[in-house]
């Protein structure tokens, strides 16, 4: 890097200024991922102190609660839509774009899926069943995000706001569909139809373990294959640095814009695919895991690699796990959870703020900000 | 469908409207104006929060509404003091901040009501409220012997949330205070040349605004709730931020704005009262179809200011 280029550099930028890390980029880079987080949990720690609680054996219980007996297999299951999820939100956030709608795109295909289950099941063979389950569930929640991704790509309105409009209004449809169309005749509950419990996604044999975890670490790879070796993903990436340049360039922005959008759309759906086919069968009114938000400050943590997210994902899916069990041991709210990846969120700020003047790896916010607005290139 | 039309059902519906738009008004003013000035606070449902639940502690502790409102405002500042320190003063991202706050604010007030109320879950009693004299004792508008009121009987704070939406409007218009804060987030640059700090103008219609959506949030709970709960805000802090976009800067539409979406909001309990059966989920889904619909016809007019959400570096292209 800057060690072997013997012309001083004009402008200066923090990686040239800066002295050659001691650690090497990597360990560098590992550094400001992790501080956050635990500058997070002893602020955490400092929260469940001031409530009267250990925090030593509060963690501990997180451990233990997240990792004993079967409970590490809930937890790597976990994994699977928050995977998904933080795969597509990379191809958003990449290109500078902001998908918030996440909850919203992820209940209303879930809800579909299970409307149409019973209706499927035992008349194809399971693997049939499954397929076109996970497509419907994909092209559903990436349908959804068509009129955010559309305002934004050609009159240039906030994308965050319309997504979290969207999201509102998927979140109610999903509600009517479940009491109204979709409802178990059988059932007082306002729930859907159930397919039996034995015939959910197949598992990995000689555990509990269902295979929608295989299908997002192979989507994990595809997200990385695709950011970082095709033009796809480097389209994204110029969009998200610079969208003036982008248009400079050539790339049609406002298509893409739209694309980036619905691939995005694609991968949040296949998480609640693979979620309702492998945990529940079935979905009941008012059910919303609220992944969304939470998976947000992962994505930037790993810096928009897939790869990198999936450690992130192993500790918010043990603590979310966990975390039930360690608060309620502890007898406070299980939203403490939501505190904690806040806490992360800030701490990436202030981690981002000293580390502005020093050399600690890359940028968690290149390419999300946006220095143009878009809709000046597009009109 | 002729119940539709009776005054009860006209005046539960305004009664409605007020009680679920008068949050959304001091939230969204508040935004109105940091966006004004280049600060996209998408916390706002984070201050709704916190200024409901400290609004609620010490209107219960304390004994008195209008203290509760004051505290609620107090702790909405407080809590947007975080966003001027990382984001205004030190220029990182807004909407990676705006999130944090919204979750932690999430987080922190359904563990701190869980530890200090879970048993009890105590209420508060009826605000009380004014009658203008004479007025009050119109049909529909008037109010004065109905359970919710109407324009002319509503409790204290409405009434100064008008005088503020008019002071606000005053201000923006024809002071150098609201010249500043237009400048602050259509030119930047041209303020600072003026000798006035972008940084303190910023920072005040940020505080403007944290202090707005804590008074939002505690009319929220000690009002129209009469108690807190977890998550009671339920999205409003991001209608608001809708809202105050739609008005395109100007604080009458904010005014009509809310009014509309607080009618939207509690349409469906006046519909129970005129006998009409209708979803709760289909109703709720009504103001965000029509934030939607009303975007997609007038998005191209959508009204945001040049510099917003990017923070000020002196001489930077």
């Amino acid at each position: 890097m800057s060690s072997e280029t013997t012309a001083p550099s004009v402008t200066p930028g923090a990686g040239e200024t800066a002295p050659v890390p001691a650690l090497g980029r990597f360990a560098e880079t590992a550094i400001r991922s992790l501080v956050p987080v635990l500058l997070a949990l002893v602020a955490g720690g400092l929260v469940l102190l001031a409530l009267g609680t250990n925090p030593i054996t509060f963690y501990a219980n997180v451990w233990s609660g997240g990792v004993d007996f079967t409970a590490w297999e809930d937890t790597i299951m976990r994994m699977a839509p928050l995977t998904l999820i933080a795969c597509g939100l990379i191809f958003v956030f990449k290109a500078g774009i902001w998908n918030l709608g996440i909850d919203g795109q992820f209940l209303l295909a879930g809800a579909v899926i299970a409307g149409l289950a019973p209706e499927l099941y035992g008349n194809m063979p399971d693997a049939l069943m499954f397929f076109i389950l996970f497509v419907v569930a994909g092209v559903v929640a990436s349908v959804w995000t068509i009129i955010p991704a559309m305002l934004r790509a050609y009159y240039g309105v906030n994308e965050i706001i319309t997504s979290l409009m969207t999201s509102f209004i998927g979140i109610n449809l999903a509600n009517i569909l479940i009491k109204g169309p979709f409802q178990d005749a059988a059932s007082n509950v306002p729930q859907t139809k159930a397919i039996p419990f034995t015939n959910l996604l197949p598992t990995i044999p000689g555990t509990r373990i269902h295979v929608g975890v295989i299908v997002a670490a192979l989507a994990a790879v595809a997200t990385w294959y695709a950011m970082s070796r095709t033009s796809f993903g480097l389209r994204l990436a110029i969009l998200g640095a610079n969208a003036r340049a982008a248009t400079h360039v050539g790339i049609p922005v406002a298509r893409l814009i739209i694309v980036s959008f619905m691939v995005s759309g694609l991968f949040i759906g296949l998480a609640a695919a693979s979620e309702i086919m492998g945990i529940w069968g079935y979905v009941r009114a008012d059910w919303n895991p609220a992944f969304g938000l939470l998976v947000v400050p992962l994505v930037f943590l790993a810096r928009f690699n897939a790869i990198a997210v999936i450690p992130f994902v192993a500790a918010l899916a043990l603590l979310t796990i966990g975390g039930d069990f360690a608060t309620q041991e502890a007898g406070i709210s299980n939203e403490f959870t939501l505190l904690l990846v806040g806490l992360v969120l800030l701490f990436m700020g202030v981690t981002e703020l000293l580390g502005r003047n020093r050399n600690l790896g890359a940028s968690y916010l290149q390419g999300i900000r946006r220095k143009v607005r878009v809709r000046e290139e597009t009109s | 469908m002729s119940d539709l039309l009776t005054t009860d059902v006209l005046t539960a519906l305004i009664a409605g409207g007020i009680l679920a738009g008068v949050p959304l008004l001091f939230a969204s003013l508040g935004e109105m104006v940091a966006e004004r000035a280049g600060v996209l606070n998408i916390g706002l449902e984070g201050y709704m929060l916190i200024g409901a639940y400290f609004g609620f502690l010490v209107a219960y502790h304390g004994g008195n509404t209008f203290l509760g409102f004051l505290g609620g405002a107090a702790a909405g500042a407080a809590v947007s003091l975080i966003m001027v320190a990382l984001c205004v003063q030190m220029g990182l991202d807004q909407i990676v901040v705006g999130i944090a706050i919204t979750l932690v604010a999430e987080g922190a007030t359904a563990l701190i009501f869980d530890a200090n109320f879970a048993e009890s879950r105590p209420t508060l009693g009826a605000t009380g409220r004014i009658d203008i004299p004479g007025l009050s004792q119109l049909p529909v508008v008037g109010g004065a012997d109905t359970s919710d009121g109407s324009i002319f009987s509503q409790p204290p704070i409405v009434y100064i949330g008008l005088i503020i939406v008019a002071l606000t409007a005053w201000t923006l218009r024809r002071t150098h205070w609201g010249l500043n804060i237009r400048a602050a987030g259509d030119k930047p640059s041209a303020l600072d040349a003026a000798g006035v700090s972008v940084v303190a103008t910023r920072a005040w219609a940020t505080i403007f605004c944290g202090a707005m959506a804590g008074l939002g949030g505690a009319y929220l709970s000690i009002t129209a709730a009469g108690l807190f709960e977890d998550f009671i805000t339920q999205g409003r802090g991001f209608i608001a931020i809708v809202l105050a976009m739609l008005a395109r800067g100007k604080a009458l539409w904010v005014l009509i704005g809310s009014f509309v979406f607080g009618i939207s909001l509690s349409i469906s309990d006046v519909l129970q009262i005129a006998g009409v059966d209708i979803s709760t989920d289909l109703v709720f889904m009504l103001p965000f179809v029509t934030v939607i619909v009303v975007l997609i016809l007038f998005g191209r007019r959508s009204y945001l200011p040049a510099a917003l959400a990017l923070p000020y570096v002196r001489g930077a292209r």
